[in-house]
């Protein structure tokens, strides 16, 4: 059954049962290898993207639930003015080490900003601890966002 | 990947000059590079005195290349991976210094797959990255590599101008006459410089005159990694490519008994179920069809030999290994004639936890067979072994497979394996056109190759001042090493598995440590990050912690008072405890705990503070790290790679557990096997200890000293000794 979706501000139409997960439409059926698998359960935030800006898990997030809403993922996050100032402030403080989660993490931390241009240390832990990093840079995406905000 | 430094018309040194040095020879030869340009081989690798190298053979066996083209570019091809921990932004450091060109003016080239040229000295001769030795294996090699290439390159524009070379100089890849204001870049001068004398000798900057070691230069890898552009294993797209996902036997050493696979072949996006002996694969158009295709399989495993394995029955067998004697790891004076006349007698038993590695990105390979060749897209740390292990799987030689390697979303010892690569090749062989193997988080968990389960048993006598008189300790385990690196294991002893437990900082004089060899039934173990030292440091710092705690003294005095014939050692505690303010009174059911290391050839102490809830909850709040890792290449890196090391030594000491029943791993996702996590993060300061020794390894220390420091916290907030790891907060809990 064909589905069409909207990402990045491009429309996509996809055939895939309408319980495929997001994740797998944007990975294994358009080529869209940013956005991460780390669980498939919603417990790590690998595959975070938005759709119509909130931070949402794509792993659980089946195709046929996306309706019209407007997916945007890492490949075009930039583009928005939280996400160039996420990404930028990234670089800055040298956050990455492997980097495999940090696509997820700042498709999170640019909701966060988006929606909260000063976020507290409570609203950093809120947003940001479903996203796991198992090279423990938490320090550095805290003081990150916290850079980021500044610049707002 | 270009395999031209490889087939280059290197002139050896034997062709030039008969004076020459020995050692110079043996690591470092130069020569024209074919297709032009100036071409160094070069070896990496520990000791760089003769006896060293002479130790390694007469022959010359290059294991790192450098090519300085006719545009100026330098390309380093090396064994090293990145995984996370910086070395491609370090290494390249360490050969423009004293090359004299701009960072990046140097670009890295990883290393094809060959044993025979990349094995690295310091793990067995294995193709690999691991136990935190790339930048000690290339300190000193490649530095008098670049200062080698400096010196042909301002004799050959000296030569060109007619001038005396040493009123030449080099900066930013040009060679400048400062008296006539004369510049040439480098890329004009290589072809000349390819037939200029080879130096047998060249003067190394001194540390006060370093301009790019020891500042923080920027992670050349970032930019890819926060735009969604960097290419990780299960980032591979070769055309036509299927997705496939796997079961395999819950219990290890099992087999596939039979498969109804009517429901799953239904599956729309299904092509076809691969059955091997020991698994299943469903391959699809796209994970989510094989993972719905997997779940509709029904399978009946035919459980074998280990069907009944649980916890209960490893720890009984470990604890009985160590009634009984082992190999000595090391003895010094007598420990039992000191035993029994000592004042005091203290004795514990520890125990370590198997863990997985938990990288984020699962295990996942990508294969295509064909009759005539296989290749291979995998994120892996020890290429050569991927490549012999899907030759042999394919049952082809190893000239017919090509590996592509990709970025790795986390080793930590996990991806020195090839069982990954094993699976995916299998798998292939079934599939005509290439196939893309993930795993789910769910297997990667419970098909993980683990860190080892540990028992220890211990005492120590104290004399009449509580100062220690004996120090006895026999452990059992698995030996890593005796599986992955054969000739590391000899006489019942390897070196990784007695790190930490032996050649301790403190003045111990009657010492004696001994190893038992136990391997777990049916239960595959593998290095995880800070290996050997993982296990031994917690059992070393803690009962050191036990010991200041018998004779009722402070942890760190008394650990100061053993630290005389250690000045680095000493140090680096006197500072993290200064640093932490040491002894400064804390709040109710909230202690500071020490530990103090000397492994991977860096010095670090930690001191954690800690709080415990009334429910028996450890929140780690503030760890303050002192290091001493000799000459500090990227202080950034070192900065990062300690908090990322004690976090995930936090991760392990707080959840850490795979555990079994039934011969299966109870633990699954991240539900079960947790993860450290933002709002449970300490504060973390790192004080760095200034020096021009050589360069420490830094990507595990972090992690082997946090957890002895987190569990001796727990003991000044709680009064409970923990022995055994992770932590249990229903032990904890406060009581009345």
């Amino acid at each position: 059954m064909a589905t069409t979706i909207s990402i990045n501000g491009q429309k996509h139409t996809i055939d895939a049962d309408g319980d495929t997960p997001l994740l797998w439409v944007l990975r294994d059926i358009l080529g869209m290898t940013g956005t991460k698998f780390g669980c498939g359960m919603a417990l790590c935030g690998a595959c975070t993207v938005h759709v119509d800006g909130v931070a949402t898990r794509s792993c659980i997030t089946p195709l046929d639930s996306v309706g019209t809403s407007e997916i945007t993922t890492i490949e075009a996050i930039g583009a928005t003015p939280a996400g160039a100032k996420i990404q930028k402030a990234w670089l800055d403080h040298e956050v990455v080490q492997c980097g495999y989660c940090q696509s997820g993490q700042i498709m999170s931390a640019t909701a966060l900003l988006a929606g909260n241009s000063h976020p507290t240390d409570a609203d950093i832990d809120d947003a940001m601890s479903g996203n796991i990093c198992r090279c423990g840079t938490y320090l550095r995406i805290r003081e990150a966002i916290k850079q980021a905000a500044q610049s707002s | 990947m270009t395999n031209d430094h490889l087939t280059s018309e290197t002139t050896t040194l034997d062709s030039r000059s008969s004076t020459a040095s020995l050692s110079r020879r043996k690591f470092l030869q130069v020569g024209a590079a074919v297709g032009g340009g100036l071409l160094l081989s070069l070896r990496l690798g520990f000791g760089t005195d003769a006896a060293a190298l002479a130790a390694d053979g007469d022959e010359f066996a290059p294991n790192a290349f450098i090519r300085i083209g006719s545009d100026g570019q330098v390309v380093l091809v090396m064994p090293y991976v990145e995984m996370g921990q910086g070395t491609y932004t370090s290494i390249p450091m360490l050969i423009a210094e004293e090359l004299e060109v701009d960072l990046p003016q140097v670009r890295l080239e990883h290393a094809p797959p060959n044993e025979k040229l990349y094995g690295n000295p310091a793990l067995g001769g294995v193709q690999a990255t691991g136990n935190s030795s790339a930048i000690r294996a290339a300190w000193l090699p490649l530095r008098q590599a670049g200062a080698t290439a400096r010196t042909m390159l301002i004799a050959a524009a000296a030569q060109h101008w007619n001038v005396a070379a040493s009123s030449c100089s080099a900066k930013g890849g040009q060679v400048l006459h400062e008296e006539t204001g004369r510049r040439i870049p480098y890329g004009e001068l290589v072809a000349a410089a390819a037939h200029m004398p080879v130096p047998e000798h060249v003067e190394l900057k001194r540390p006060d005159q370093f301009t790019l070691i020891g500042t923080p230069a920027k992670r050349l890898d970032a930019p890819a990694k926060v735009n969604g552009t960097a290419i990780y294993g299960i980032d591979a797209r070769p055309p036509g490519v299927k997705i496939a996902t796997l079961a395999q036997s819950p219990v290890f050493g099992g087999k596939v008994k039979s498969v109804d696979d009517a429901a799953a072949k239904a599956v729309n996006g299904v092509r076809q179920i691969v059955r091997l002996d020991d698994a299943v694969a469903v391959v699809a158009d796209h994970m989510g069809a094989a993972k719905k295709g997997l779940a509709a399989l029904a399978i009946e495993w035919d459980d074998g030999p280990h069907a009944a394995v649980d916890m209960q029955t490893i720890v009984n067998e470990l604890e009985a290994a160590t009634r009984n004697a082992g190999a000595v790891a090391q003895n010094i004076g007598d420990v039992d004639k000191a035993l029994a006349g000592a004042a005091t007698k203290v004795e514990a038993e520890y125990q370590l936890p198997f863990l997985a590695h938990a990288t984020m990105e699962p295990m996942n390979c990508t294969a295509h067979v064909r009759k005539d060749g296989c290749e291979i897209w995998v994120g892996n740390q020890a290429l050569a072994r991927a490549q012999a292990a899907a030759a042999t799987t394919a049952g082809l030689p190893l000239d017919k497979v090509v590996v592509h390697n990709h970025l790795i979303g986390g080793g930590f010892g996990r991806r020195l394996e090839a069982d990954g690569v094993i699976r995916a090749v299998e798998i292939a062989k079934h599939v005509d056109g290439p196939v893309k193997v993930v795993w789910t988080r769910e297997e990667d968990i419970q098909h993980d190759m683990y860190r080892p389960y540990w028992y220890d048993r211990l005492s120590a006598g104290l004399d009449d001042k509580g100062a220690p008189v004996a120090w006895n300790n026999r452990f059992a385990g698995s030996s890593v090493s005796a599986r992955w690196a054969p000739p590391f294991f000899r006489n019942g002893l390897d070196p990784d598995t007695t790190e930490g437990a032996i050649n301790l900082l403190y003045a111990l004089p009657n010492f004696h440590v001994e190893y038992v060899q136990k391997e777990p039934p049916g239960i595959p173990t593998a290095f995880w990050r800070s290996v050997g030292p993982s296990h031994n440091v917690f059992v070393t710092e803690s009962f050191m912690d036990e010991l200041a705690a018998a004779a009722k003294q402070d942890p760190v005095a008394y650990r100061l008072a053993l630290l005389d014939r250690s000045p680095r050692g000493k140090a680096v505690l006197a500072l993290a405890a200064e640093k932490a303010g040491w002894g400064q009174k804390l709040p109710e059911r909230t202690g500071r705990g020490v530990s103090l290391q000397f492994v991977f050839a860096t010095y670090m102490a930690h001191v954690a503070e800690v709080e415990v809830a009334d429910d028996g909850t450890v929140r780690v709040r503030r760890v303050v790290c002192a290091v001493d890792c000799g000459t500090v290449v990227n202080p950034d890196t070192v900065r990062a790679q300690i908090q990322s090391a004690i976090n995930f030594g936090i991760t392990a000491a707080l959840y850490g557990k795979i555990t079994l029943a039934n011969g299966r791993v109870e633990q699954t996702n991240f539900d079960t096997y947790q993860m450290l996590r933002m709002n449970e993060v300490p504060a973390i300061e790192v004080h760095i200890v200034q020096n021009t020794e050589s360069p420490g390894g830094m990507g595990e220390c972090g992690t082997s000293a946090i957890v002895p420091a987190v569990a001796n916290a727990v003991f000044a907030a709680t009064g409970k000794r923990l022995r055994k790891m992770p932590i249990d907060p229903t032990e904890l809990k406060r009581q009345g």
